[in-house]
Formats: structure tokens, C-alpha cells, sequence
């Protein structure tokens, strides 16, 4: 398929905007870290030497290519479309996640930055963030919600192994947006000698931008193979979306390609119309939060409201700023699936492929197979299978009564 | 020249400091607030910084972090907030007051809705934490049509050219903040300080430098004020907010305030 004519996409701006979005609504203690950052990701973004290091780390310890898996049986239970699923949980840690940990650790490195700091929701960024500060011999803190931390309980105990502190976070709603607060906070404290490993495309100018980069490798990958595979490229791509990363990591490649369509999904909770739900894209209006102006939830005095989700990595009140402005541009379109049509996508793919997706993930499970339905067979749809779901075998065995 | 530019101006032809005091709004109920304003004022203020609670105040340490809880278990919105500074200004017209909090409620009100109806309450300025002035421009060209200040912040961090920069985007003062981290975390440094000072104010080109972060009481506040035009006080007074009967916090107050203005003078 041919790119179209039009001017190549190149946001964000030099100053962080993603159209209106985006930008760095941080405290003026920051502004020079987020300067230094910027400045040495636009040198090494250039750099060769660089650019082969993280190439290496990332085929020789995170262990990439990740396969492009055409999931028969799953296409079959679906009865349309034909279903690949980007397997982003076999990388090393079992998410998407340390393809931006990588990429950061060794900015942080050439920083001559000493320790690590990094939030948490589900805990695979922070697990992908403690282990390539175990691998790298770097101080490492994470910050996690004291909800998130009794929801992720296994996760916890792997960052403990890896050798990180977890420092639990008892402020507001006690999930990922508190993370963030505490985080940012100690930044702001440590700033000399610490780098804050954002684990989505949010926060101040140039995170989003750079998380983006680091995880786009997925889409360049899913492109490249889906060329080998099937002599064109796919005509869907769905991902879930909490902050974003693994959703644009996989569409990012593809924004000049117009043919391919675009499909984010929110965690709908309990419902859109219960108000218990984690979907400021389908739900919420343009707001600062966490150093970017994008969609968020809040309420008519701007108050950030309480989220819910049944999966701690989408249970978040904003999302990058670039995917509001894909959202406004009309690039990417945003849905949302509800917890238990997500939680049934989760053990459909067990039972069809024996493969155990994150809860995260099975939100985009859910939607593409409803959507593959609705498509003849010689459509191609691919899922990012962003993480793998050992992580929230307590979760879903408390639904089912069992103990384990 | 502005109720705050006037005063400032005022203070440094006397040779005296200038005292600012930061409380939450509404915490630790809304009933609180007024009297509150009134007992700093009669300790000595000279000027109020008047907190707007946020549900994400990510620059905060502990004790404003829950004086902002206490608040928010009110719901003390940006509204409330205006409501109280047109109480306020009912028995007392000359001491400055500005807002300080977190962008968010400013937004959802409007920029221009909230100039408008602040200038109407008798507010003198704001101080946005997480508002450079690279993202200020349309809210501080809101305030100035109502002749209101944006005050912005200089870190320890911030490079000698850009705390130029910043003192040319701001108006009423500039907000020195004494050490890299949270407020109320520890003592401000006021040797650190002084050295610090020497640059911001040459950048200051003339407008007011106050320093806050970290001056809790007299001693510390007095360490610091001859290298300043002025010191900010706040979680020290958020804490006696935080631990006194609602009837009793009108004199802790004023006596608090009272011995950081003795010190001063």
C-alpha cells in the first residue's frame, strides 16, 4: 500500500505540542532536567553508536523481534477477520514495558544519573524499570499505590528480588495517578542525581515523545512482518490504552499509512454510564495533568475524579496527549470495553491459543473480536498482545471464588 | 500601580520585609477561612497567599498535602474560594491577596470567566505551581486586562537567563524557592540562599524577590530576609490549621505570624 502524498506527520513541536496537547505543565524545579533531557535525547537519537547499543540490548537481553502470531483458532472463534497478535508478552519481564526502560536506563547512564525512580500501576513498569537497574547496577524506587499494591502482589515481590524499593503511595485514590504524584515529588527532590523513567506517553515534553520512540519498535517490527506474511499490511490495528504507550509504540509506524485503521481501547469499567470507569477519551475533556494537557477526568471544578478498572495497568484518569490529538485529528478512533467483556476476551484466548494475556491486553482482545466479526475473512486485524496475564492470576481466580 | 505592587513598594521604602502567609482555603472547613485571613493580618501579614485545593497537588509535602484533604473533604471548589476572598474583602480592602494552586481548576472555570469574577472578589494575583511561563501566556494576558499579577517562580535549578526571562514574564513579585524539593520538607539553607539571591535579584531587574520553602518560624525567617525583599510562610501555619480547635485557630494564628513579623523587624 502506497504512503499517501500528503506532508509526513512530525509532531510534537519543538516545544511539546502535540496540536493543542501536550506541552510541560511542571514545576519550575523541573524545567531544567526536562531541558538536559531533551537536549541529550535529541543528540543520541542521532547517534549511531547509540542507536546499534539499544538495538543489541534489545535482541540480546529484552529478546526481540517479538513474533507477529497468527492466531487460527482465535480467528476462527471470532468467525471474520483474520487475527495476529503482536506477542509483546514474550519479551524478557513478560510486557511491552522494557522497551522504554531499556531506551531510558541508558539515557539516564549518559546522564551520569546514579538511581532510578519510576510509578507503577500493574507494576510491569515497574518491574521492566527495576530490571534494567539490577542489569545496569543503579539505585531503583518505585512508587505504586497501596491499592495497586495489594491488587499486584506478585509484581511487588519481583521488584523486591530485583532489588528496587517499592515505596507504597497511601494519598488519594491510592493507584497509578498517586504513583505519579510521589513520584514527581522525589524527582523534584533528587533531581541531581536521579532520572524519572516515565512508563507512558504522558507527562512533560519530551516524555511522551520519547516513550513513543523507544516503544516504536513494536510497530516497526508488526509492519515489517506483516509485509513478509502477508504482502500488505493490516487493515486494523487494536491496542488498549491507559496512558497509551503500547498503543502508539504499535500505530506510530503506521500514521502515514491511511488505509490502516487505528483503534484505541479504554477500560470501560462497569460501564460508561456508571461513571466507574477508567476512559477519559470516550468520557473526559481537555484538562492538565501530570505535566500535559490532555483528555482526563475530572469534574466540574476540576477536581481529578477516582477511576476504575479491573486492571490496575488502565487505571488512570489521563492519557498521552498524543492520543488526544489523534483522537481530535481523527487519525485514531477510541472505544472502550467494559471489565467483564474484557475478563471473557481473557479466557477465550486462553482456552483458543493457550495464551494467557494481561489484563490490560484482553481489553483489546475483547474489541477486535467483536470487530472481527463484522469483517470478511480477508481482512487483516492485528492486536497488540501488549503483556501477559500471570500477573493477574489472584485477580481473576477472586472472581471465580477460587484461592490460590 | 496595583494593591500588591503598592504595598511591596511601600514595605522596601520603610526598610522593612515583606511577610507572606500561606493557608489553604477551606481547610480545615470553609467556615475557618475568613477569620483565619483576618487573625494573619492582625499578627502582621502583609500579604495572603490563599491555597486553592487540588486533588493532585504534586508539588506539595505532607502537611499541605493534608491540609488540601482536609478542604477537598468539603469540597471546596475554585468557586468557594472566590466566594470567601468577597468575605474577606468586606472588612479588609488593603492587604494583597493572591491565589496559589494547580492549573486545573483555573481551566475548567475559564481564564477569562475566572479574571472576571477574581478581579470582582478583590483577588491581587495568582501563583500557578505547574504553570511555566512558556504555557502562562493567555492566563497572564487574562489577568493583566484586569490588572491582576502572575506570579512565577525561580528555582535553584533555573539558569541565570532563564530567571531573567521569567522575571521579564511575570508581574507583583518573583518567587524565589529556596531548595530543590517539596514545601516543607526541610529548613531553607540561608547561606545556599544568600549566594543564590545575588543572581535572581540582578535577574529580577527590579521586581521583588520573596523566598519561600522552608522558613517556618522567626529564627529561620530572619536568616533569610536580609538577602530578600520579603519571606513566604506557609506549612508551618497549614500544621496549626491542621491541629487546632476551629474556635482557638484565629489567635494561634496571629501569635504564630506575630513572632515571625518580630523577627523580621
Amino acid at each position: 500500500m502506497p504512503k499517501s502524498n500528503r506532508v509526513p506527520y512530525d509532531a510534537p513541536t519543538e516545544d511539546g505540542r502535540f496540536g493543542d496537547y501536550g506541552g510541560r505543565f511542571v514545576a519550575e524545579t523541573l524545567i531544567h532536567a526536562l531541558d538536559e533531557l531533551t537536549r541529550l535525547y535529541g543528540s543520541v537519537s542521532r547517534d549511531p553508536d547509540f542507536q546499534a547499543a539499544l538495538a543489541q540490548e534489545l535482541k540480546d537481553y529484552v529478546g526481540r523481534p517479538t513474533p507477529l502470531y497468527r492466531a487460527d483458532r482465535l480467528t476462527e472463534h471470532a468467525g471474520g477477520a483474520r487475527i495476529y497478535l503482536k506477542r509483546e508478552d514474550l519479551n524478557h519481564t513478560g510486557a511491552h514495558k522494557i522497551n522504554n526502560t531499556v531506551g531510558q536506563a541508558m539515557l539516564a547512564v549518559r546522564m551520569g544519573k546514579t538511581r532510578l525512580i519510576a510509578e507503577t500501576g500493574a507494576g510491569q513498569h515497574g518491574v521492566a524499570t527495576a530490571t534494567v537497574a539490577a542489569r545496569l547496577g543503579l539505585d531503583c524506587r518505585v512508587y505504586m499505590g497501596s491499592e495497586d499494591i495489594a491488587r499486584q502482589s506478585i509484581n511487588v515481590y519481583r521488584m523486591k528480588l530485583l532489588g528496587a524499593e517499592v515505596a507504597p503511595v497511601n494519598a488519594g485514590s491510592r493507584t497509578l495517578k498517586d504513583a505519579m504524584n510521589e513520584a514527581m515529588r522525589d524527582w523534584v527532590t533528587n533531581v541531581d542525581n536521579t532520572h524519572y523513567i516515565i512508563g507512558s506517553v504522558a507527562g512533560p515534553h519530551p516524555y511522551p515523545m520519547l516513550v513513543r520512540d523507544f516503544q516504536a519498535v513494536i510497530g516497526t517490527e508488526a509492519r515489517d512482518q506483516c509485509l513478509a506474511e502477508e504482502g500488505r499490511l493490516p487493515d486494523l490495528l487494536v491496542a488498549c490504552v491507559g496512558g497509551g504507550s503500547n498503543a502508539m509504540g504499535l500505530f506510530y509506524p503506521f500514521v502515514d499509512d491511511d488505509g490502516v485503521d487505528l483503534v484505541g481501547v479504554e477500560a470501560g469499567g462497569e460501564g460508561l454510564a456508571t461513571g466507574r470507569h477508567a476512559a477519559p477519551l470516550n468520557a473526559g475533556i481537555p484538562g492538565v495533568l501530570h505535566g500535559s494537557h490532555t483528555y482526563l477526568m475530572d469534574d466540574a471544578s476540576g477536581q481529578i475524579v477516582e477511576t476504575h478498572s479491573i486492571s490496575a495497568g488502565l487505571d488512570y484518569p489521563g492519557v498521552g496527549p498524543e492520543h488526544a490529538y489523534w483522537k481530535d485529528l481523527g487519525r485514531a478512533r477510541y472505544t472502550s470495553v467494559t471489565d467483564d467483556e474484557a475478563l471473557a476476551a481473557f479466557r477465550v484466548l486462553n482456552r483458543t491459543e493457550g495464551i494467557m494475556p494481561a489484563l490490560e491486553s484482553s481489553h483489546a482482545v475483547a474489541w477486535a473480536l467483536r470487530e472481527a466479526a463484522r469483517r470478511p475473512p480477508g481482512d487483516i486485524i492485528l492486536i497488540n498482545l501488549s503483556g501477559r496475564g500471570d500477573k493477574d492470576i489472584h485477580t481473576v481466580a477472586g472472581i471465580d471464588g477460587i484461592e490460590v | 500601580m496595583s494593591r500588591l505592587g503598592k504595598r511591596l513598594a511601600a514595605l522596601a521604602a520603610d526598610g522593612r520585609k515583606a511577610l507572606n502567609t500561606y493557608i489553604v482555603a477551606g481547610d480545615p472547613s470553609p467556615e475557618a477561612t475568613v477569620p483565619a485571613m483576618h487573625a494573619l493580618v492582625r499578627g502582621g501579614a502583609d500579604l495572603i497567599e490563599l491555597g486553592v485545593p487540588f486533588s493532585d497537588p504534586e508539588a506539595e509535602g505532607p502537611t499541605i498535602q493534608a491540609g488540601i484533604e482536609r478542604a477537598l473533604e468539603h469540597d471546596v471548589t475554585l468557586a468557594d474560594v472566590l466566594h470567601m476572598m468577597s468575605a474577606f474583602r468586606r472588612d479588609d480592602g488593603d492587604t494583597p491577596v493572591v491565589l496559589m494552586g494547580y492549573v486545573n481548576p483555573f481551566l475548567r472555570m475559564g481564564y477569562e470567566a475566572f479574571c472576571r469574577r477574581a478581579a470582582h472578589a478583590g483577588v491581587d494575583g495568582v501563583i500557578v505551581v505547574n504553570l511555566p511561563p512558556e504555557e502562562a501566556r493567555t492566563f497572564r494576558n487574562a489577568l493583566h486586562t484586569r490588572y491582576m499579577d502572575l506570579i512565577l517562580l525561580v528555582a535553584p535549578t533555573t539558569t541565570p537567563e532563564r530567571a531573567a526571562y521569567i522575571a521579564g514574564q511575570g508581574s507583583g513579585f518573583l518567587y524565589f524557592v529556596s531548595y530543590k524539593g517539596v514545601t516543607g520538607a526541610r529548613r531553607a539553607d540561608a547561606g545556599a540562599v544568600a549566594q543564590r539571591l545575588t543572581d535572581v535579584r540582578a535577574a529580577a531587574g527590579g521586581l521583588p524577590v520573596l523566598v519561600g520553602f522552608g522558613i517556618k518560624d522567626g529564627a529561620s525567617a530572619a536568616g533569610i530576609a536580609p538577602h530578600a525583599d520579603g519571606v513566604v510562610v506557609g506549612s508551618a501555619l497549614v500544621e496549626t490549621m491542621g491541629c487546632t480547635a476551629i474556635a482557638r485557630i484565629p489567635d494561634r494564628l496571629q501569635a504564630q505570624v506575630r513572632e515571625i513579623r518580630e523577627a523580621l523587624d
